[in-house]
């Protein structure tokens, strides 16, 4: 049925590039990502102002030519405050999305591969995923102690089920696939077999989970913080931001607005990276196109 | 030669890709009358499933769609119906009521929430305009045409419940029920064990021959064209190669590809000089030849191939009535 | 026992299957998948194993090659008995056993390049330590493919080519024995016939032992040396090729025969001599599994499986009745 539509034979890497600028959309989310994670390793040198540093006389000032997105509570620039938030904010999502996926891989295969293990595994996974995220969250931050440091590993703690679930259930296809046969039949070892064939074979759909799992932590991370049981409100970060100016949302809306929109922002980009990986990695739905 | 039920008219369906739009079935032309099984033969790649989907107007849209050409049929009524450029919702109409469908997978074709006996009688009911209890009769009747053991019982049964010789009988049944005119077959017994194909291929046979039906068979399996097809069109590369009546197609094959196909069959394998049986294989593969414009599709792989096969693209030219090949060099096979 | 009789004489078989069986899950829902059987496998020689679903063919294969763990019997592969053994004791069975699938696409590795597919066999073993390419690059050549196709992925082949790759990682470590698991049904007509003749060239170039799983006759007429019948896990008929296809004595396997479409139009049409479907291997009917689609079944059937009965020549069928009689009954 696939008629005579073969494509020319390209390298794997060319073509994905060839769909990736098929999908503007997908293409504009990658490029506002990348940008905001520049500015957020050149921090030092976009922001005007010392994130931290207090003129109490220039408290709460609109945006101007000098405070482009105003200033805060404290007379703190916002726009200083919202790039160094950015290395905040981002850092904790990527140590989150690292940690989660690594542990969830291991566990995810090991689940999948080993029909000893995938009982117990699975039984904690299904408890630690009946709570909410949040409440579980807060709870693991409260009995850790709040910095942030501990919101990465209670949210990675929070995460890692999820990574879990969807590399179980990847792993439980690529099994009874006749190449994992094949190499069972040749005395290749289990080590090999789970990292080669069953790792190698899983690692998309670890990658679509990687770029929600990164926009849920981001997300996570402001709400904890504006919940109070994050990361200390010294350290900026876009939650924290939005928890110290929502008293003066009202009278000064850009003390929340801005940290807002950045959240908005990229989680929104970071969920049509993801979606758009998803389509581009699944050859079924890539065909629809 | 009696009216045409079916009439394809230099067919060409295009499908865009993301590397552009690509013609996988080009200049099509096929005739299928009343109680005649026409079979369209052809390797995967050759436009034969495509060649079918566009006549039952289900090419996946909106990337397919019918470039070029006409697919004339003709009604109960008498009228005669361009199926290419008839609103959708004519077409739909006469899907079901006149002309019917069967495919290789059953269990994908029915729903699985639905019995056998609902599933026929719902559309029974919608073609037919019978009552509740007529149709579910009609479901049982059906049921009995296709043979189909404790018929009463399986009327209650689901799709996964049955075998997949069995879902095919249901299947089978479902497109019967309205008394079509015409049935599509599209690789129906490629899923099914041997002794069940046979069962399905008699059954199939049989009710062309009570209804007067005309049967448009499309498969690979030249085993079974022999076996139910009357005449035979064979596509490579989205066009069609050759045209015959089965027996003197299959005796006498006036293409290279027909001949090469044949005579790669197990079955037709000799012993060669280590003592050993083997098969006359057609070199090379089908690769990107329904993109050869300019040039007989089938010349990269010819053995008979010539100069003038790389520079002309032959037409396909009727050698008697019935009978063509699109092959300049036909006469010499 | 001879004292010069140190490894396998030539006349032993390769593989001796005796009273295997397989059965999967428990009751009330036990697959009785394969059920008392047993064949041998000469060193060279092709044996088919044919039948429709549920036959249990392609478990029987998995069984040979201890991918799948059997519930009893024997499996003597080079005279030792492997059925029992752990697998850290299988790396000789490993090293002279191999399989080659059905499906040219699921069966390579999408993210291993072709010198990774074939560099994993020789490493499982450690062969052609120092001259892995030089090797890589015969194993291609002996089915037909390329040198500069080691640095390909499989998408970048067709169906045909892929399968090719698939044999040459079977063929990597120079085993004795090669399980076939419907290696062509999934190839178009003009691509299965280039396999088919690439399989019969091995044979004979390496003197390849083949247990070659297949429900398509023809292609096991043409070429498997003995044949395998079997029915909801039990063998029906077993023996020489050419002598099972022109003689058969077992019901089933004449059915099966005749059911077999040919692509001739003079050949008599549409030959149904098989009512109903197959039954379940959940519940299979008593005594003989295949009485309840038999022609010829009589009373006594459904009492004993009936035992397999010599015809000659190791031509063995189980059946009470004979096929011979079926003439009349069609």
């Amino acid at each position: 049925m696939t008629g005579a539509a073969t494509s020319p034979m390209n390298a794997p890497a060319l073509l994905f590039l060839r769909r990736l600028f098929r999908r503007k959309l997908v293409l504009v989310a990658a490029l506002v990502l990348l940008a905001i994670v520049v500015v957020a390793l050149a921090a030092p040198w976009v922001s005007p102002f010392d994130p931290g540093a207090m003129r109490v006389v220039r408290r709460l000032r609109p945006p101007s030519p000098e405070h482009w997105l105003g200033t805060d509570e404290l007379g703190r620039d916002v726009f200083s405050r919202v790039v160094y938030g950015a290395r905040a904010s981002l850092g904790i999502g990527f140590s989150v999305v690292l940690a989660s996926c690594l542990v969830g891989t291991v566990f995810g295969i090991l689940a999948g591969y080993e029909r000893r293990l995938d009982g117990p595994i699975m039984r904690v996974v299904d408890a630690l995923m009946a709570l909410p995220d949040i409440l579980l969250a807060i709870f693991l931050v409260a009995v850790l102690g709040a910095s942030a440091g501990n919101v990465v590993l209670a949210l990675a703690i929070v995460y890692t089920p999820r990574v879990v679930r969807v590399v179980r259930a990847s792993t439980l296809v690529v099994r009874e696939l006749p190449f994992v046969e094949a190499a069972r039949a040749l005395g290749v070892g289990t080590p090999r077999i789970l990292a080669v064939h069953i790792l190698l074979n899983v690692a998309s759909p670890i990658l679509i989970q990687a770029t929600f799992i990164f926009a849920y932590a981001v997300l996570a991370e402001a709400g904890l913080s504006f919940l109070g049981a994050g990361v200390p409100p010294e350290i900026p970060t876009w939650g924290t931001m939005i928890a110290s100016g929502q008293q003066y949302a009202d009278r000064a809306f850009w003390t929340v607005l801005y940290p807002g929109l950045a959240i908005v922002l990229s989680a929104l980009s970071l969920q049509i990276l993801g979606d758009g990986l998803r389509d581009m990695l699944d050859p079924k739905l890539r065909k629809a196109v | 030669m009696t009216q045409a039920l079916l009439a394809i008219e230099d067919l060409e369906v295009r499908f865009g890709t993301e590397d552009g739009e690509v013609a996988p079935v080009t200049g099509v032309d096929l005739r299928v009358a009343p109680g005649e099984t026409v079979a369209l033969v052809g390797e995967s790649g050759s436009g034969k499933s495509v060649s079918s989907l566009a006549v039952m107007g289900l090419l996946p849209r909106p990337a397919g769609r019918v470039a070029k050409g006409r697919i004339l049929y003709r009604t109960k009524a008498g009228e005669t119906i361009d199926l290419a450029a008839a609103p959708p919702d004519r077409v739909r109409r006469l899907r079901g009521a006149e002309i019917a469908m069967i495919f290789q997978e059953p269990m994908t074709s029915l729903n699985p929430v639905l019995t056998a006996g609902e599933q026929i009688a719902e559309s029974v009911r919608l073609h037919l305009r019978l009552d509740r209890r007529a149709a579910l009769r009609r479901a049982q009747e059906m049921l009995d045409l296709v043979e189909i053991p404790a018929a009463a019982k399986r009327l209650h049964d689901y799709p996964h419940q049955m075998s997949g010789g069995m879902r095919q009988r249901v299947m089978i049944a479902l497109a019967m029920a309205c008394h079509p005119r015409l049935l599509i077959a599209d690789e129906p017994t490629t899923a099914l064990d041997v002794t069940i194909q046979a069962q399905i291929l008699a059954l199939i046979d049989r009710l062309r021959r009570e209804t007067g039906m005309g049967v448009l068979f499309i498969t690979h399996n030249l085993g079974v064209v022999a076996e139910v097809a009357d005449r035979v069109a064979v596509m490579y590369a989205g066009r069609i190669v050759e045209t015959g009546p089965v027996g003197d197609l299959f005796r006498h094959p006036r293409h290279p590809y027909t001949a090469g196909l044949l005579d790669s069959l197990p079955a037709r394998a000799t012993r060669g000089p280590d003592g050993r049986r083997h098969v006359r294989a057609i070199p090379g593969s089908l690769g990107r030849a329904a993109a050869i414009r300019d040039a007989c599709a089938f010349s990269p792989r010819c053995e008979r191939v010539r100069e003038e096969c790389r520079t002309t693209p032959p037409p396909l030219e009727a050698i008697t009535p019935g009978r063509a090949a699109r092959c300049l060099f036909w006469r010499e096979m | 026992m001879s004292a010069e009789r140190l490894g396998p004489a030539s006349g032993d078989p390769i593989l001796a299957v005796e009273g295997l069986t397989k059965r999967f899950g428990r009751p009330p829902a036990e697959v009785r998948a394969v059920e008392q059987v047993s064949f041998t496998v000469a060193p060279g020689e092709v044996v088919g194993l044919v039948g429709e679903s549920g036959s249990g063919k392609s478990t029987i294969g998995r069984l040979c090659l201890r991918l799948v763990d059997p519930t009893g019997g024997t499996i003597r592969f080079e005279g030792e008995d492997v059925s029992g053994l752990p697998e850290r004791r299988l790396k000789p069975l490993r090293r002279r056993a191999q399989m080659i699938f059905q499906d040219p696409y699921a069966s390579l590795n999408p993210r291993l390049r072709v010198s990774g597919i074939l560099g994993e066999a020789l490493d499982a073993h450690g062969l052609a330590r120092g001259r892995r390419r030089e090797r890589m690059a015969e194993l291609l050549d002996l089915v037909g493919l390329a040198p500069e196709h080691l640095d390909r992925f499989p998408h970048e082949f067709s169906g045909g080519q892929r399968q090719r790759i698939g044999i040459a990682r079977a063929l990597a470590v120079e085993p004795g024995l090669i399980v076939a698991d419907e290696p062509v049904s999934a190839l178009d007509v003009s691509v299965q016939a280039q396999v088919l003749n690439l399989l019969q060239d091995l044979r004979a170039r390496l003197n390849l032992a083949m247990l070659f799983i297949s429900h398509d006759l023809d292609v096991v007429e043409l070429l498997c040396d003995r044949v395998v019948v079997l029915y909801l896990g039990r063998v029906m008929e077993i023996g020489p090729t050419a002598e099972v296809v022109a003689r058969p004595r077992h019901p089933y396997t004449r059915a099966l025969l005749a059911a077999s479409p040919k692509a001739d139009p003079d050949a008599p049409r549409i030959a149904r001599l098989l009512t109903g479907d197959i039954p379940s291997p959940i519940a299979p009917p008593s005594g003989c599994v295949f009485r309840t689609r038999c022609p010829l079944a009589v009373e006594s059937c459904a009492h004993a499986v009936p035992p397999m009965r010599e015809a000659g020549d190791g031509h063995r069928f189980a059946c009470l009745r004979d096929a011979s009689e079926m003439r009349e009954a069609a």
